[in-house]
């Protein structure tokens, strides 16, 4: 089910593709929570990380580590034979032939396309610039098929719609699920329409408000995002739209029982500290699901070759 | 301009290829696209704005001594997708056919994307995969940026 070399954007996945990783995270999350085991023992990944990124990082590496295998870093840029004019094609056939696979994060778009096309093995984008983060979307997924269903789902995917291409992969891979999805934005940060347009071709209508509170009593997820600052020329704007997006436990007053609350962190104040307490909140576990998915996919592109 | 006002104007060529039904004004575009610039040794004729039943007016464009390959002339149908392209032997037409867009263009187009890897110094040529032939739609294979207007902006 899974014949893939790599894993650059999600619009490679099939939906039996996605059920497979899925599938074999399940299987690994027990090792992911403790333990770990030894199936890519002797195995190396290369992390290729040429801009800042904690979370994803560590999730690589504790995911590589849970499998018995072992990491080495590329540091910072600035030490990096890239200040010295190196192309990264060539750094990709240098550090491809030391490892058992590359994740690489750059801030250019369609560089871990590039990597792939030079790399002797295989290559995991975790984002490339504005581009795609394909490894966020399905652990978004994996956490809604565990926390929630991903059929017949109701989802609300709510904040900057418009520059977060990690929404955009996640609406279109929710797409080949049939989900009932509702674009809660504001005016400024709407969903563009070639996105809408692809999601259509696709069989997927999606609804859209600016108001969350006409969605909050009918979605069985909460997708929330951050919205920046900086996408507003006005500082009074941003204010007035920051807190109407903000969602406190009042806010889920109406909210379905069984409604979960996700978002891909780091969150600045779009969710009140109160909102962790309570059983909509989810994006901690969220994070968590990074290891098994990751595990997942280390598996499949390094272990299962071996075969 | 009747037939033979044009016969004066461009004598037939005996040997290489003419590239007919060029949209008015896309001719230099064509030069472009085939790489023959101020370098090439063949000898080049340049026709804009000839009357043509079929469009109102036309470019031709005429390489004397030289067979382009199809793959080579396919290209150009992403600013004259209509061109014929007649292959001279002889002054006989030998073959004759009408361009027909590939379905990846490389090292044509430059991406539109200012943050597209292609757009750097790394070793590779742009990459456009057409998604649509008519209309033209293309889409980068790097950053997956879509080209659809005003194709001739981006010719490298």
């Amino acid at each position: 089910m899974f014949a893939k070399r790599h894993v650059i954007s999600m619009r490679e996945f099939s939906r039996e593709e996605i059920d497979s990783v899925l599938d074999l995270a399940e299987s690994l999350e027990p090792y992911a929570r403790g333990g770990g085991c030894d199936a890519l023992s002797g195995k190396i990944l290369a992390l290729l990380f040429f801009e800042p990124s904690t979370r994803t990082r560590l999730s690589f590496e504790t995911a590589m580590m849970r499998l018995g295998g072992k990491t080495l870093s590329l540091g910072p840029t600035e030490g990096s034979a890239m200040a010295k004019g190196e192309s990264l094609a060539d750094t990709i056939r240098v550090i491809g032939a030391y490892a058992d696979a590359l994740v690489i994060r750059h801030p250019k778009e369609g560089s871990a396309r590039l990597a792939s096309q030079f790399s002797p093995v295989p290559v995991l984008n975790a984002g490339d610039g504005a581009g795609h983060h394909p490894t966020q979307t399905l652990l978004d997924l994996y956490t809604i098929r565990k926390e929630s269903r991903l059929e017949d789902l109701r989802i609300a995917l709510v904040g900057d719609l418009k520059y977060g291409r990690t929404v955009h992969s996640l609406a279109y891979a929710l797409a080949l699920y049939g989900a009932d999805i509702t674009l809660v934005s504001p005016q400024t940060l709407e969903m563009p329409d070639r996105i809408k347009a692809d999601l259509a071709g696709k069989g997927t209508m999606v609804r859209e408000t600016h108001a969350l509170e006409d969605v909050l009593g009918e979605v069985d997820v909460l997708y929330i995002t951050r919205i920046q600052k900086e996408r507003f020329p006005d500082p009074y704007e941003y204010q007035k739209v920051a807190k109407s997006y903000r969602i406190g436990a009042e806010s889920l007053a109406g909210a379905r029982d069984r409604l979960i609350i996700m978002h891909p962190l780091p969150r600045v104040d779009e969710i009140a500290p109160e909102v962790d307490e309570t059983r909509h909140a989810v994006y901690f576990r969220q994070s968590f699901y990074g290891v098994p998915v990751r595990m997942a996919l280390l598996k499949m592109l390094i272990g299962d070759r071996l075969e | 301009m009747n037939d033979g006002e044009m016969k004066l104007r461009v004598t037939p060529i005996g040997n290489g290829t003419v590239i007919d039904h060029i949209p008015a004004g896309q001719a230099l575009n064509v030069l472009k696209i085939l790489g023959i610039d101020r370098t090439t040794q063949a000898t080049i004729s340049l026709l804009m704005n000839v009357s043509s039943r079929r469009s109102g007016r036309k470019d031709i464009v005429k390489v004397e001594d030289r067979e382009l390959k199809e793959e080579e002339v396919n290209k150009i149908s992403l600013i004259a997708p209509g061109a014929t392209i007649n292959i001279i032997r002889d002054r006989r037409v030998v073959d004759k056919y009408t361009v027909d867009m590939p379905d990846l263009i490389v090292g044509v187009l430059r991406c539109p994307n200012p943050s597209c890897i292609s757009n750097t110094n790394e070793p590779i040529n742009s990459r456009f995969i057409v998604k649509s032939k008519n209309p033209v739609i293309l889409r980068c294979v790097y950053c997956e940026q879509a080209i659809a207007e005003n194709i001739a902006d981006y010719l490298i």
